[in-house]
């Protein structure tokens, strides 16, 4: 297909603390990592795409310490999808024909940082006074529900097990965690790489019920680099960059189509759904192609909903589909080998790329421990709250 | 009695409190914010519905971290009124899930809280659960 387009290179940093290294520093050594991987240099890029949600910083800080060339950077944020964003947008660029090579750098500094979202209740004011489009009097954060991500993604797991009326009870989100602790002991890049027993996750601090603290996605440091090509330059490389190259065979990105009570509760589902039934159409392969899949786990009860929305197992059957095991890593379609959001960590704005990376890692044959045997086809998908979803699937190339 | 305002202008109070929607009158699609137009089929025409005080809880979450000055922990929830989703906190109820269940009926309570410098009094509102536990 003359019009395809494949990542020609692409890292990830580890994923943790970086006390030493600024936000510069990450996505310079990702940027720069991943020029490397691909054997082409910062003055090959056509265009550049960068997200840095929560610092503040731009692409051009980082084009200052790894070359100023004089391309565009397109400076993106779309919440946790931001790296999704980004990459997409390097992928536009080459299929509009504009550029045959372009990069994609997420990076986050996050380390240390305490819930995220919410609003703060200040003293009462010294006056009453409606303000904001529900004309509230005061922030109505934990006075007409909660804000807070843990809270907003448990409800969404419970909403499953109420509309599907299936058992998705505290345990069953408890064994998903589990399950990708225990994965993530394989993966020396991610933030934690502790094995927890069951009792000791449903032990552990509750944030808000059934999310305890290891369901949660671990805030830390990281960044993530990907170089794309077209086709028509990938020829014109080396046998081995054509050979390491990974097709894109379908890059989506969608916003939540209205239904009744995605103004009330963030609906995941929706806009997972759109984006995974335009993925496979432009992808031409279905979900049992795939041999693993990186979904976005920022909670243990965010995993269970996504793997009906990706249609990897029946309609409200995703209980059943987890409690045969199809998830875990020697499963018919292993879910975040990486460890996922959970233990690997979820630096906003790297996700959306990181999560790729640990895809191109298996397609490649290179994961090493982790490698799932004989993986041709795998999907990265990504939630961005408010509310986006990023989906891109990836195959092995034929060479 | 002092001068009372609801905590949000979508909660009307007096004799028997109850929510009210911005109802698009083209599709019937329901919103509790101000609104420039429908987000399910543009339409910028809305009347106000009153929305029933009784309903089902869809999901809740039991919120033991939030913000500071939050008092935890709550009961964060989603309460499907007659197919109308509201968001609000289950209240008069035990925090824990052997007391709060998904499917269970609530209905609408209020409640103050707080007053400003003028002696104004806040009120708030909540589902609480129909049976007495």
């Amino acid at each position: 297909m003359s019009d395809a387009v494949w990542i020609l290179g692409i890292t990830m940093t580890k994923f943790g603390k970086h006390t030493d290294k600024d936000i510069a520093d990450l996505a310079s050594e990702a940027a720069l990592g991943a020029l490397v991987d691909g054997g082409v240099t910062m003055g090959e890029m056509g265009i550049m795409a960068f997200g840095n949600l929560m610092g503040g910083v731009s692409g051009q800080v980082v084009q200052k310490q790894i070359g100023q060339t004089g391309i565009p950077v397109y400076n993106v944020s779309n919440a946790c999808a931001t790296g999704a964003t980004a990459l997409r947008t390097v992928i536009m660029a080459i299929k509009a024909g504009e550029v045959d090579m372009g990069l994609a750098v997420g990076v986050e500094k996050l380390a240390g940082a305490g819930l995220l979202a919410g609003g703060t209740v200040g003293a009462t004011p010294d006056v009453w006074e409606p303000s904001g489009r529900f004309g509230a009097v005061t922030p109505v954060d934990g006075r007409i529900g909660t804000e807070t991500m843990p809270g907003v993604f448990a409800q969404i797991g419970q909403e499953y097990a109420y509309e599907h009326n299936v058992e998705a009870d505290f345990k069953l989100f408890a064994q998903i965690s589990e399950k990708n602790h225990a994965h993530s002991a394989l993966n020396p890049l991610a933030s934690y790489q502790k094995r927890f027993t069951l009792d000791e996750i449903m032990n552990d601090m509750m944030i808000a019920y059934p999310n305890t603290r290891p369901m949660c996605s671990a805030n830390c440091d990281g960044a993530a680099a990907a170089v794309v090509v077209s086709d028509a330059k990938l020829k014109t490389l080396s046998l081995e960059q054509q050979r390491r190259a990974v097709k894109v065979s379908a890059s989506i990105l969608t916003t939540d189509p209205y239904e009744e009570a995605c103004q009330v509760l963030p609906n995941v589902n929706t806009v997972t759904r759109l984006a995974a039934a335009q993925a496979y159409e432009q992808a031409g392969i279905g979900p049992s192609d795939l041999d693993l899949v990186e979904l976005h786990d920022c909670f243990a009860t965010a995993e269970l909903v996504h793997y009906d929305n990706l249609g990897l197992c029946e309609p409200g059957g995703a209980v059943d589909f987890f409690k045969s095991g199809a998830t875990w890593r020697d499963g018919s379609t292993p879910v975040n080998v990486s460890g996922g959001l959970e233990s690997k960590g979820h630096p906003i704005a790297a996700t959306g790329i990181a999560n790729i990376w640990e895809i191109c890692h298996h397609l490649r044959g290179e994961a090493g421990e982790r490698q799932i045997e004989g993986a041709k086809a795998g999907l990265a998908h990504v939630i961005g709250l408010g509310s986006s979803c990023g989906v891109h699937i990836l195959e092995k190339s034929g060479l | 009695m002092s001068k009372q305002v609801p905590l949000v202008d979508y909660l009307v109070l007096g004799d028997s409190p109850h929510l009210v929607a911005n109802e698009c009158t083209k599709c019937g699609a329901r919103f509790f914010d101000r609104r420039s137009a429908c987000a399910s089929c543009s339409g910028t025409d809305f009347k106000k519905v009153d929305i029933g005080t009784e309903g089902t809880l869809r999901t809740f979450s039991i919120v033991s971290m939030a913000a500071p000055g939050i008092a935890v922990p709550f009961v964060a929830s989603i309460i499907d009124v007659d197919g109308t989703s509201v968001r609000a906190n289950v209240v008069n109820v035990t925090p824990d899930p052997e007391h709060v269940k998904l499917g269970m009926k609530v209905k609408l309570t209020t409640f103050p809280i707080g007053q400003d410098a003028e002696g104004t009094e806040a009120i708030g509102f909540g589902f609480e659960p129909v049976e007495v536990q």
